[in-house]
């Protein structure tokens, strides 16, 4: 069954991409969409069957060269069961969703086929993204990570005739590529140091790293905190985490569709799902988590700043994007993966559904994406309209404080917040709640400018304003249901029961065998035991969380917690303010959204003027596009253009040249020369060679 | 002489039988009317022959005291050489017939050159070497200036003559030098007794040795006539000369240095690779002045002579095995190539000009795609065939360590590539000119395709001709 | 020193000497009758040697065929070796310089030549002892049994060569008109000529 969840993809891009001139294009979306459905359905039976003891499946050998040996291979867990289940259900339904939003396009004339094409790519992405989820070993990851990369770089770049589209994919990929050098660094060290490049003796050589130094550029590292963070590096540049984010914005360059399956629910997540995966060796990088938790904190509080003051419907969400995803960092930094995923998952609803009810919305604006021009929008589309505000409720985390009761953002968000603050970072816990309340500002500011008050813009486009086709509607409807509830039914397994949270991740409650007994007894018949310990141990002490590592053996279950390390507990027991902090951030952004653009329209742009700066800021995104120009392209440039007319045209060329064009034809005329036609002219330069080798060999070798 | 003998020279006396039955044949019967039928079946026995010797796996066994060798190296070449002598004559047909040079004494001097040939890659004594080569080069003779009717031709087959005669006379005066020391022909003899450290005399006599198999492979500055006589001869006759004779030579030069002078390597290498280092830059360098596609396969030749001599030079097992790939290659790829020349036509009559070439494409796609693997091929591009054969001597060199070999070996492949580019370039993105006919059918042109596919296909495992190429070198390098 | 020396001394310089003047003679006339010396001298060194039977083989297939043939040859074709090697009369002073160099290579080569230990014992190995068989059966014994290999390859080599020259030189003239032995022996003389009887006053 994993296999046709890997494969059904794969196998719809490569018959929807090469072969729809044969099968037609219409059969190609049919057929690509039908795929993905296929493999949506078959990972919720995974996800939901699933048991949490981690299974290995081989597909095939794959590398064998020297110490390396690995081989293709499916690994399914708990964050592998998750993943697919994100990633097949929002491709499924992107795929489905496109039929409306692709069927007609302004980029491409009649005549140009483009929609198998898209399809096709869709179906590679999702094919890839696959892949790196399923990974058993660092290099598939590697390889599904670079799939990714190329996939995004194609979709970006869909419209390929608009000259920003262009640049935005180039800049998607090469600002990625700084994270996968790091990545690579990290992937390369690891085998390195161990040896292997398969997942499981990685794990199970994580304790021996934390205490071997690695000699790196200028100075001795801890090998697992140095390793952690290269591996975290490529996370951020897939992540879009701050310094490597810029590329995000730009990326809404392409089509809607795209931006909610990649740059919202899937890729950028993947930053978030390796370090999850690779909890076993995080867990023994503390340094490198602590800068987990900054970075994360920052991002999630920069982009929610720079979501503000954004025009553009989709900018804002995917600033937006950023910023949630700086929460997840968070998590993940304070070791708290469980609520990581849990808000990846919901995230993953959500967002996607607010990017495509934006893709309806700018699908019925006739591709008008200013906020500026929209207006009253509320009575024209309906659907579009509830689909965005239970995407909004969701993300701003509505629901009762202190009740199981309320949409899913405000399950997976507070979650984050309370493991934030109990993780004793304190910068972080306020950016998070500080971010929490300029979400909900953002958030309510597009519902407001996009669906309230009067029509602004052009009024044509606002009188042929229409509700998008059922095609387009289905998936918001099956995304907002997931928004709606995600967090209410899985709030137990990813946080709030911690025995559920186990078991759910097949975490081995361990104190019956803490004594040291290993082996058999945690592969085989791990999972009964779970059922038996986990009943046993209702209130069991911090120090039984984790498992006593014995180096050599990898830890069982999706995601590893150290002993030392309790967080999910200390979440639970936070002071009451904490756990209201973040309804009161919410609470007190929709008050002052709803001032500024319901109460006093005319209030923002005062406040703009009279912060001029401030604004500026903000909008031109803490000028760090400016920046990097001026510090790494601009150089760059120079640099290129310094070796292209100095070194290349210069002295290469110019020595080629003067090699290939002066000396090399003066031998050609030399041996042409030479060669006279007369017999005794041939016969001579024979005789002249043997003069030559005679000599050579009484000087060279009648010597001795 | 003893049953055993004739058992294992059997494959070289079924072919001197068949040589002289066939001449007996077309001589009593229709004379030049019969030649088809006997060019197909000296083909055809060929092939019968290469699966002969192919098939016999003993080990090294000599036949009239020492004086034949039979070993698997030998067998690597022979059935290099048949193979190669049954590809051009069954490709040679059409052309033959089309220009009235379909003579039955063709296939029968082919076949008389070939039994010369195979004498000097089995030869484990000076004098088999001798009566080996004078049979080859005696039968090339005549080819040469087989078209008697062109100055062109007579004047190839003269100056060819003149000069081979010369290299045979240095080589026979090598060959006396070495006799005067070791006091014996044989070469388990002269290698028992040249081991370490011989007298100049006899390094003397070592290098009019290779001097004379110099001339045969024509390496630099042995290799004055080949220009001439490959653009002088007719083209199927250069074909063959291009192929089979210098695979003989090659495995010749090989097998001398090994069997009779194994001992002190490190005095014939220097000497191979000066001359592998010349032919490699003489053959690149003067290949870019040419006009006519058949002396560019002159110089062609020539450098990839040197190339193979690299792997000679190394005088390692590597090396010879990588000289014995390099070969194998060549010869594909010029099968390849000189089978397109003889279907390069304009209004039925053969064109050689490099110019003619222009916009070839447009008359034969496929055909032009198929050059374009072959010339890539040839230039060494990866992932062609080419590249490994080049690859295997560069490796082998640097083994060896001669690594400023190696160095020199890259640079003449680079300077050598503009030359197959160019033909490219014409063919490509050339300007219009008259063009070439759009010729049809006949083995040349299907020999075209599959060689083109070759290079292609090949790079998989390359037909396991580098185990082969092993055996055959751990044969002879011991 | 016996007269078998003085006859060895004789027939060596003799031969050194006129294949010297085969080479330099500006007559190709008188090149092939220095050959014709050169041959004769060494035939006599062979009969020193013993060798009675090569000694005469010499004189009778070199000297009494193949030279007179080259005789023949050079007087036909009347090639003016003078032109020839006007080209060559540039080069002159190079090529002796060359000549020289080579000269003192080999002859530093020669100083100190040495043959290998064995090598005299190996000369001798492949003869049979010729206190026992004379020295022609001997000589037979070698080419048709030791030796057979490259007495065939020989005989090969000699086919090729009249092969080519057959093929290079014979032309068949269409026109010309042979005598057909059995065609005129076949010949019937019934069929050969019909009588016809013609009436006066008309035609056939």
């Amino acid at each position: 069954m994993e296999k046709i969840i890997l494969f059904a993809p794969l196998l719809g891009a490569l018959i929807g991409g090469f072969g729809w001139r044969i099968i037609g294009e219409k059969n190609a979306q049919y057929l690509t969409t039908g795929l993905l459905m296929l493999a949506a359905f078959l990972s919720w039976i995974v996800f939901l069957t699933f048991d949490g003891t981690t299974q290995h499946i081989e597909l095939f050998r794959w590398i064998e060269s020297g110490e390396l040996s690995t081989s293709w291979g499916i690994r399914l867990d708990r964050l592998t069961a998750i993943m697919f289940i994100v990633i097949n259900t929002v491709s499924a339904l992107v795929h489905l969703y496109s039929f409306g939003y692709m069927a007609h396009d302004e980029n491409f004339s009649d005549d140009e086929p483009y929609r198998a094409r898209f399809f096709a790519y869709l179906s590679f992405f999702t094919f890839s993204m696959l892949m790196l989820v399923t990974s058993d070993n660092l290099v598939q990851m590697f390889f599904g990570w670079e799939g990714v990369g190329v996939a995004s770089y194609l979709l970006i770049g869909f419209y390929f005739k608009k000259p920003s589209a262009g640049a935005a994919s180039m800049k998607a990929f090469i600002v990625n590529r700084v994270g996968d050098f790091g990545f690579a660094l990290g992937i390369f060290g690891l085998f390195y140091l161990t040896g292997s490049i398969d997942m499981d003796v990685v794990f199970a050589k994580a304790p021996e790293l934390a205490n071997t130094q690695l000699h790196f550029l200028w100075t001795d590292w801890n090998a697992a905190n140095l390793l952690a963070f290269l591996l975290f590096v490529g996370a951020m540049g897939k992540s879009a985490q701050l310094f490597l984010h810029t590329w995000l914005p730009d990326a809404m360059e392409g089509p809607t569709p795209v931006s909610a399956l990649i740059h919202a629910a899937t890729m950028v997540t993947a930053g978030v799902f390796l370090v999850a995966r690779m909890s076993p060796l995080f867990e023994y990088a503390p340094q490198a988590q602590t800068f987990i938790v900054y970075i994360g904190a920052s991002t999630a509080f920069f982009a929610a700043t720079v979501g503000l003051v954004q025009n553009d419907i989709k900018r804002v969400i995917a600033y937006s994007t950023c910023s949630q995803l700086g929460y997840m960092f968070v998590a993940v930094g304070v070791g708290a993966y469980g609520p990581a995923m849990f808000h990846l998952l919901t995230h993953a609803f959500f967002k996607a559904m607010l990017f495509l009810g934006a893709g309806s919305v700018i699908h019925a604006m006739h591709h008008e994406q200013d906020m500026r021009n929209y207006g009253g929008l509320r009575k024209k589309i309906p659907a579009t309209y509830w689909a965005m505000m239970i995407g909004t409720l969701a993300i701003t985390g509505v629901g009762i404080p202190f009740t199981h009761f309320g949409f899913a953002g405000f399950f997976s968000k507070d979650a984050i917040i309370e493991s934030a603050y109990a993780s004793g970072i304190s910068y972080a816990f306020w950016m998070l709640v500080v971010a929490a309340l300029f979400t909900s500002f953002y958030s309510w500011r597009l519902i407001f400018l996009t669906f309230y008050g009067k029509p602004r813009g052009d009024k044509h486009t606002h009188d042929h304003a229409h509700e998008s086709p059922k095609v387009m509607l289905i998936p918001l409807g099956v995304l907002a249901f997931g928004a709606v509830f995600a967090g209410m039914i899985w709030y137990g397994s990813f946080f709030g029961d911690h025995n559920k949270h186990n078991e759910f991740f097949g975490i081995p409650t361990h104190h019956a065998e803490a004594d040291g007994a290993h082996g058999d007894d945690h592969s085989g018949d791990a999972a009964d035991d779970h059922g038996v310990d986990t009943h046993a141990s209702e209130e069991v002490t911090a120090e039984d969380h984790g498992v006593d590592l014995v180096v050599g053996e990898a830890p069982q279950g999706a995601i590893y917690i150290a002993a030392d390390n309790t967080i999910l507990d200390d979440a639970h027991h936070v002071p009451a303010w904490v756990i209201l902090s973040p309804f009161i951030a919410m609470v007190l952004g929709f008050i002052t959204a709803w001032v500024f653009y319901i109460k006093k329209p005319d209030l923002p742009r005062k406040l703009s003027e009279d912060q001029q700066p401030l604004y500026q800021f903000l909008l031109n995104k803490w000028y760090f596009d400016e920046l990097y120009t001026a510090i790494f392209v601009k150089p760059s440039l120079a640099l290129g253009r310094f070796l292209w007319q100095r070194g290349d045209v210069k002295t290469i060329d110019g020595a080629i040249n003067g090699l290939a064009l002066g000396i090399v034809p003066f031998f050609t005329r030399l041996a042409g020369r030479l060669q006279s036609g007369f017999i005794f002219t041939y016969a001579f330069a024979m005789v002249l060679g043997i003069v030559v080798l005679i000599t050579w060999m009484s000087i060279g070798g009648g010597a001795h | 002489m003893t049953s055993v003998d004739f058992s294992i020279v059997l494959p070289e006396f079924l072919l001197a039988v068949y040589a002289l039955a066939a001449l007996l044949f077309a001589v009593y019967t229709g004379k030049d009317k019969t030649a088809g039928l006997i060019s197909w079946l000296t083909a055809a026995v060929f092939v019968v022959l290469a699966i002969l010797i192919g098939s016999r796996s003993t080990g090294a066994q000599s036949a009239f005291n020492g004086m034949f060798v039979d070993d698997a190296f030998a067998r690597f070449a022979k059935v290099g050489i048949l193979l190669a002598g049954a590809a051009v004559l069954a490709m040679s047909q059409d052309y033959l017939k089309k220009h009235d040079m379909l003579k039955f004494e063709l296939p029968i001097i082919v076949a008389l050159s070939t039994i010369g040939m195979m004498v000097m890659v089995s030869a484990g004594d000076l004098m088999a070497l001798y009566m080996g080569l004078e049979l080859m080069s005696l039968a090339l003779y005549v080819l040469a200036s087989f078209r008697r009717d062109s100055t062109r031709s007579s004047e190839a087959g003269l100056k060819y003559f003149v000069l081979g005669s010369l290299s045979s006379g240095l080589l026979l005066y090598g060959a006396s030098l070495t006799y005067g020391f070791a006091g014996t022909t044989n070469f388990a003899g002269i290698l028992s007794v040249v081991k370490d450290g011989a007298p100049l005399g006899v390094l003397f006599g070592l290098v009019f040795m290779i001097t004379g198999m110099a001339f045969k492979v024509s390496a630099v500055p042995f290799h004055m006539w080949t220009p001439d006589v490959y653009e002088g001869a007719p083209t199927p006759v250069t074909a063959f000369f291009a192929t089979a004779p210098k695979l003989a030579a090659m495995a010749l030069f090989a097998r001398v240095l090994h069997d009779a002078f194994g001992g002190i390597s490190s005095d014939w290498s220097q000497v191979v690779a000066l001359i592998a280092v010349a032919s490699m830059f003489l053959g690149a360098i003067a290949g870019i002045g040419q006009k006519d596609i058949k002396r560019l396969m002159a110089y062609s030749s020539i450098s990839h002579m040197g190339f193979a001599l690299i792997g000679v030079a190394s005088g390692t097992v590597g090396g010879v095995q990588a000289a014995l790939i390099y070969m194998a290659i060549y010869i594909v790829m010029n099968i390849g190539t000189f089978a397109f020349i003889m279907t390069m036509e304009r209004d039925g009559q053969p064109v050689t000009e490099i110019k003619a070439l222009n916009s070839y494409w447009k008359v034969s796609p496929t055909k032009s795609l198929a050059v374009l693997f072959l010339m890539f091929s040839m230039a060494g591009v990866p992932p062609m065939v080419g590249f490994f054969g080049k690859l295997a001597v560069l490796q082998a060199a640097v083994e060896a360590n001669m690594t400023w070999l190696a160095t020199a070996g890259v640079v003449a492949s680079v300077i050598g590539a503009f030359y197959y580019l160019r033909v490219v370039y014409y063919m490509f993105f050339g300007s219009d000119v008259e063009p070439l006919d759009d010729t049809k059918g006949g083995v040349a042109n299907i020999a075209v395709l599959v060689v083109g596919l070759i290079m292609l296909v090949g790079i998989i495992n390359l037909f396991g001709v580098d185990t082969l190429a092993l055996t055959a070198a751990e044969a002879l390098v011991r | 020193m016996t007269v078998a020396d003085y006859a060895f001394y004789l027939f060596a310089i003799l031969l050194v000497a006129s294949g010297l003047f085969t080479v330099v003679a500006r007559n190709p006339v008188h090149s092939v009758l220095w050959l014709i010396l050169t041959f004769l001298s060494a035939s006599g060194l062979f009969v020193l040697l013993g060798a009675e039977f090569v000694a005469m083989l010499l004189i009778i297939v070199y000297v009494g065929a193949v030279m007179v043939l080259f005789l023949f040859v050079v007087m036909m074709l009347d090639v003016d070796f003078a032109q020839l090697r006007g080209g060559m009369a540039k080069f002159m002073p190079f090529a002796l310089l060359i000549g020289i160099v080579v000269l003192m290579q080999l002859s530093i080569a020669f100083g100190d030549w040495t043959a290998a230990d064995g090598s005299q014992a190996l000369r001798a190995a492949v003869t049979p002892d010729l206190t026992e068989v004379h020295n022609t059966a001997a000589l037979g014994q070698l080419m048709y049994d030791d030796f057979l290999l490259l007495f065939q390859l020989a005989g090969l080599i000699l086919l090729t060569a009249m092969i080519g020259a057959i093929v290079l030189t014979l032309r068949h003239n269409p026109n010309v008109k042979r005598q057909n032995v059995m065609a005129q022996m076949h010949r019937d003389p019934a069929k050969a000529m019909e009588l016809k009887d013609v009436k006066s006053g008309q035609g056939l």
